[in-house]
C-alpha cells in the first residue's frame, strides 16, 4: 500500500492490530475491547442504513408521481414500516452512543475500558440477534409487517402480518440498549481518571450520561408495551382490545411513554458531539459549561412529560391534552440554552472551518428547522390541521436525520483521525456537505410544504395538485444519496489509505487526543491524570495542524 | 474472569475495574430499576382499569382463593429471608451453611411456583382463561381482570424462574469452592483452614478473590431474588384481597 | 473494597418476623371491607412490607448515596407517568 513518505505510525501497538491473541474474525466478534465493539457497531449500523436509505429512495420513487408507480398500497406499507423500523431501532437510537459513546467514552474519561466489557459485547450480540429476527420478519409468517413502526394497536392485534416477531426483534434490541446505557452509568461513576470530577468531564460524556439514564428508565416501558402485544396475539389477554373493554388508547401511552424520551436518546449524544467540536474549532473555551451540562439533564427530565403530544388526536382528554401541550413549549428550553451558549462560543473564537464544524452548522440550521416545526405542533390548534401529514414526516426527519444522523456525521469526521489513525482530504468532503445540505432540503421542505396542504403521511398516492412538490422531494432524494456516496466514498479511502494521523490532529484538549491515533489496546501508556477543566484554550496556541487537503 | 490471574497483585489499579466491587453493586441495582418499570408498565394498566371498572374486579377476584395467596406470600418471604441468610453467612465465611440457606431458597421457590402452577392450571381446567368462552360471556372488567392476572402473575413467575437459575448458577460456583483463593492459600504455605473462624480469615486475606467475586455474585442474585418478592408484596393484596 | 458492619443473622429474624405480621395485617384489613380505603390501606401496607425488604433484605441502608437517589428517580419517574396517563383517563 502507498505507504511510502508516511511517517512511521504507532501501528504496530494499536487496537487495529494488537498481535497476540485472536485474530482474524473471531478476534473482532467476540472481542471486550470497547474500541473493537464501536467498530463493530459502526459496520453494523452503516450496514442497515445502507438498507434503510434504499427504502426510503424507494418510497420517494413510488411518489413521484400521482397513483401507482412501482408499488402498490400494500407494499408501500411494508416499505414504510420496516424503514421506520431500522432507522429507528436500528440506526439513531444505538446509533451515537453505541459507536462513538463506545470508543470515545472510555479515551475521555482517561479509563482502560468501560466498566463490564463483556457486558458491552452482550450489547452487541442483542443488536445483532435482533436485527436478524428483524429481517427474519419480513420473509417468514404473515409477510412483512405493516402497522408502521409505532405497532399502533388494535391494528397490531389484529393484522396478518408477522408482526410478533417484529415486535420481538425490538424487544431484543431493547435489552441491547439498555445494558449500554447501564454500562456507561457504572463506567462513569466507577472509572474516572484520578482528578477527573464531574465538572470536568467532557460534555460529550455528560450527554451520554443523559442519555444513559433514559435508556436504562425508559426502555423498560417499551420492553413491557411490546411483550404485551406479543401476548395480546398469542394468548389473547385483551388489555388492548376494545371488543373486550380494553383501551387501544392505553397502548398509545405506553408506547410513547418511552418513545418520546426515545427521542431524546437520538439528539442528546448529537448535542454532545456538537459541544464537543464547537470549542476545539473555535479555540476558545465552552461557553456556559455548566449550563450545558444541566440543560442535558433537563432535556432527560422533561422528555418525560410530553409523550401525550404524539396524541392530541386520538380522543384522549382535553385536561390532559393542555396539560401535554404545555409542558411541550417547556422542553423547548433547555434545548434553546444549548443553541445560544453555541452560539456565544463562537463569538470572538478563531475559527477553523474544517470539516466536522461545518457538520455542525449544519447541524445546527437543521435541527432549528425541525426544533421549531415541533413546537408548531406543540400549539393544539395547529397540531389538530397537520396531525398525521407529510409535516410531520418532514419535521422528524429535520430532527432525526438532520439533527442526530448530521450530528453522527460530524462525530465520524471528527473522531475519524483518532478511530482509524489516518487523515482525509478535506475538498471531497466539503463537496459532500454541500451536496448533502442541498438534496436534504429539497427532499424535506417539500413534504412541510405538502403537508400544511394536506398531504397526509403514510399514503401510497396523492392528489395530482401535490404533484409538483413530490417531484422536488423525490428528486432531492437523489441528491441527497449523490452526497452520502461522495462522503463514504472518501472515507472509505482514506481509512485505507490516507495519510497517518498525528495523536492530536485538530488540537482537541480532551483526553482522547492525548494517546496514539489509533489508540494502542489498553488505551493510555500510562492512567492520564486530570489537573484543569476541558476546553482549557488560556493562552495556549494552537495545537498540532489541521489536515490539509491533498 | 480469567483475564490477570497471575499478575493481580502486582498491577493494583489498572486491573481493579474487572473487579469493581461496588461498581458490580451499582449495575445490578441499575437493572433492577429497569426491572422495577417494566413491571411499572403493567401495574399502570391495573391502576387505570380498576378504577374504571371497580366492581368488576371486585367480583372477579372472588374466585382467586385468598389462602393460596396468602400461603405464597409467606413462602416467599421466608425465601427472601434465607437468601439473605445465605448471604450473610458466605459474609462469615461460612461457605457450607450459605449453601445450605441458599439450597433452602430454591426449594421454597420451587414450592411457590408449583403452588402458582396449580392455580393456574385449576383456572384453566374451569375455562377461566384469555378468550374462553366462559370469559368472553362475562363483562369487560372481569376479561381486563383475568387479562391482568395471567399477565401480572405469569411475566412474576417467570421471574422466579429465571431466579431459580441464577440461583442454581451460583450454588454450583460456590460448591466448587473458592478454587483459585485454594491455592493461593496453599502455594503461601498457609495450614489447613478447618475451623470457621480461621475459614472468616481466609476470606478475608487469602483466597480474598474469588471469595469476593462469589460473595458479589451472591449479594446481586440476592437483589434480584428480593426485587421479585417486593413485586409479588404488591401482586398479592391487588389480586387476591380485592373480593 | 470498603469494609461494611455486619448485619447479625437477628435483624433479619427480626424483619421476616414484622413482614409476617404485616401480611397478616393486610388479610385481616382485607376483611374489614373498608370500601374505598381498603384498596389504600392494602397499598400503604405492602410498601411498608416492599421498603423493609428493601432498607434490610437488600441493605439499601448500608448502600452508596447515588443508589438510594436514583432508585427514587427510578419510582418517581414512575409516579410521573401514572400521574400524566391519570391526566388523560380521569378526565376522559
Ligand atoms: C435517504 C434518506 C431518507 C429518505 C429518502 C426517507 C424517506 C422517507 C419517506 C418517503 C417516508 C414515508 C412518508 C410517508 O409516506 O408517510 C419516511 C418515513 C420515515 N422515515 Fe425516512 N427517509 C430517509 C432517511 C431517514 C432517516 C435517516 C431516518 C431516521 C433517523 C428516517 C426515519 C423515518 C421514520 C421514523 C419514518 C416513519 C415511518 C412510519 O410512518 O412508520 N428516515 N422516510
Amino acid at each position: 500500500m502507498a505507504r511510502t513518505a508516511a511517517p512511521p505510525a504507532p501501528l504496530a501497538c494499536s487496537y487495529l492490530h494488537p498481535g497476540g491473541g485472536r485474530g482474524g474474525l473471531l478476534g473482532w466478534v467476540l472481542t471486550t475491547d470497547h474500541k473493537r465493539i464501536a467498530l463493530l457497531y459502526l459496520y453494523s449500523i452503516l450496514g442497515f442504513v445502507a438498507v434503510g436509505v434504499a427504502l426510503g429512495l424507494l418510497m420517494r420513487l413510488e411518489l413521484i408521481a400521482p397513483g401507482r408507480t412501482i408499488v402498490g398500497a400494500s407494499t408501500y406499507n411494508a416499505l414504510f414500516t420496516l424503514h421506520g423500523v431500522i432507522m429507528i431501532f436500528l440506526f439513531i437510537i444505538p446509533g451515537i452512543p453505541a459507536i462513538f459513546g463506545n470508543f470515545i467514552l472510555p479515551l475521555q474519561i482517561g479509563a482502560r475500558d468501560v466498566a463490564f466489557p463483556r457486558l458491552n459485547l452482550l450489547s452487541w450480540h442483542c443488536y445483532i440477534a435482533g436485527a436478524i429476527l428483524a429481517v427474519t420478519a419480513l420473509f417468514t409468517g404473515g409477510g412483512p409487517p405493516d402497522t408502521g413502526w409505532t405497532f399502533y394497536a388494535p391494528y397490531s392485534i389484529r393484522t396478518t402480518t408477522n408482526v410478533t416477531l417484529a415486535v420481538f426483534a425490538a424487544f431484543v434490541l431493547g435489552f441491547s440498549s439498555i445494558l449500554t446505557g447501564l454500562n456507561f452509568i457504572v463506567t462513569i461513576h466507577r472509572l474516572r481518571a484520578r482528578g477527573m470530577g464531574w465538572f470536568r468531564l467532557p460534555l460529550f460524556v455528560w450527554s451520554l450520561y443523559s442519555t444513559a439514564w433514559i435508556q436504562l428508565l425508559a426502555t423498560p416501558i417499551l420492553a413491557i408495551t411490546l411483550l404485551l402485544v406479543m401476548m395480546e396475539r398469542l394468548f389473547g389477554l385483551g388489555l388492548f382490545d376494545p371488543a373486550r373493554g380494553g383501551d387501544p388508547l392505553l397502548y398509545q401511552h405506553l408506547f410513547w411513554i418511552y418513545s418520546h424520551p426515545a427521542v431524546y436518546i437520538m439528539i442528546l449524544p448529537a448535542m454532545g458531539v456538537v459541544s464537543e467540536i464547537l470549542p476545539t474549532f473555535a479555540r476558545r473555551t465552552i461557553f456556559g459549561y455548566k449550563a450545558i451540562a444541566f440543560s442535558s439533564m433537563a432535556i432527560a427530565l422533561f422528555g418525560y412529560l410530553v409523550w401525550g403530544h404524539h396524541m392530541f388526536t386520538s380522543g384522549m382528554s382535553d385536561t390532559s391534552r393542555w396539560i401535554f401541550s404545555l409542558l411541550t413549549f417547556l422542553v423547548a428550553i433547555p434545548s434553546a440554552v444549548k443553541v445560544f451558549n453555541w452560539t456565544a462560543t463562537l463569538y470572538k473564537g478563531s475559527i477553523d472551518a474544517s470539516p466536522p464544524l461545518l457538520f455542525v452548522f449544519a447541524f445546527v440550521f437543521l435541527f432549528m428547522i425541525g426544533g421549531l416545526t415541533g413546537l408548531m405542533q406543540g400549539a393544539l390548534s395547529v397540531n389538530v390541521h397537520v396531525h398525521d401529514t407529510a409535516f410531520v414526516v418532514g419535521h422528524f426527519h429535520y430532527v432525526m436525520f438532520g439533527g442526530a444522523g448530521f450530528g453522527l456525521m460530524a462525530a465520524l469526521l471528527y473522531w475519524f483521525p483518532k478511530i482509524f489513525g489516518r487523515l482525509y482530504p478535506r475538498r471531497p468532503v466539503y463537496i459532500a456537505l454541500g451536496v448533502l445540505f442541498a438534496g436534504f432540503n429539497l427532499l424535506y421542505f417539500p413534504m412541510l410544504v405538502l403537508g400544511w396542504m394536506g398531504q397526509p403521511r403514510r399514503y401510497y398516492d396523492y392528489l395530482p395538485q401535490f404533484q409538483t412538490g413530490h417531484l422536488i422531494s423525490t428528486i432531492g432524494s437523489w441528491v441527497l444519496l449523490v452526497g452520502l456516496l461522495i462522503l463514504t466514498v472518501t472515507l472509505m479511502r482514506a481509512a485505507r489509505r490516507g495519510p497517518w494521523a498525528p495523536p492530536d490532529p485538530w488540537g482537541g484538549t480532551t483526553l482522547e487526543w492525548r494517546t496514539a491515533s489509533p489508540p494502542p489496546v489498553e488505551n493510555f501508556a500510562v492512567e492520564p491524570a486530570v489537573t484543569g477543566r476541558p476546553y482549557d484554550y488560556g493562552a495556549l496556541g494552537r495545537g498540532a495542524a489541521a489536515p490539509e487537503g491533498r | 474472569m480469567s483475564r490477570g490471574m497471575g499478575s493481580t497483585l502486582a498491577a493494583p489499579a489498572q486491573t481493579a475495574h474487572h473487579r469493581d466491587a461496588v461498581g458490580a453493586k451499582l449495575g445490578m441495582w441499575l437493572f433492577l430499576f429497569t426491572e422495577l418499570l417494566l413491571f411499572g408498565g403493567l401495574f399502570l394498566l391495573y391502576a387505570v382499569y380498576r378504577t374504571r371498572f371497580p366492581s368488576d374486579f371486585h367480583f372477579a377476584a372472588t374466585t382467586l382463593d385468598p389462602l393460596v395467596g396468602t400461603v405464597n406470600t409467606l413462602i416467599l418471604l421466608t425465601s427472601s429471608l434465607t437468601m439473605v441468610l445465605a448471604v450473610a453467612a458466605l459474609e462469615r465465611g461460612r461457605r457450607r451453611a450459605a449453601q445450605a440457606f441458599l439450597a433452602a431458597t430454591m426449594a421454597l421457590g420451587a414450592l411457590f411456583l408449583a403452588n402458582k402452577a396449580s392455580e393456574w392450571a385449576a383456572k384453566i381446567g374451569h375455562g377461566l382463561f384469555p378468550r374462553s368462552g366462559l370469559l368472553l360471556d362475562r363483562t369487560d372488567g372481569e376479561n381486563l381482570f383475568y387479562g391482568l392476572y395471567y399477565g401480572m402473575t405469569g411475566l412474576h413467575a417467570l421471574h422466579v424462574l429465571v431466579g431459580l437459575g441464577i440461583l442454581a448458577v451460583i450454588w454450583g460456583l460456590l460448591a466448587r469452592g473458592p478454587r483459585r483463593g485454594g491455592e493461593a492459600a496453599a502455594e503461601r504455605g498457609t495450614e489447613r483452614l478447618g475451623s470457621e473462624a480461621a475459614a472468616e480469615r481466609g476470606t478475608e486475606r487469602l483466597g480474598s478473590e474469588a471469595a469476593a467475586e462469589r460473595g458479589i455474585q451472591l449479594e446481586n442474585a440476592g437483589l434480584y431474588w428480593h426485587l421479585v418478592d417486593v413485586v409479588w408484596i404488591y401482586l398479592f393484596p391487588l389480586f387476591y384481597l380485592i373480593s | 473494597m470498603e469494609q461494611r458492619p455486619l448485619n447479625g443473622y437477628g435483624t433479619y429474624l427480626l424483619v421476616w418476623s414484622a413482614l409476617v405480621v404485616l401480611t397478616a395485617v393486610t388479610v385481616t384489613v382485607a376483611g374489614l371491607h373498608l370500601a374505598r380505603w381498603s384498596a389504600l390501606a392494602a397499598i400503604l401496607v405492602a410498601t411498608i412490607k416492599g421498603s423493609l425488604v428493601l432498607l434490610y433484605f437488600m441493605h439499601l441502608r448500608r448502600e452508596a448515596a447515588i443508589i438510594k437517589v436514583s432508585l427514587l428517580v427510578a419510582l418517581l419517574t414512575w409516579t410521573v407517568t401514572l400521574a400524566l396517563t391519570f391526566a388523560d383517563v380521569a378526565f376522559r
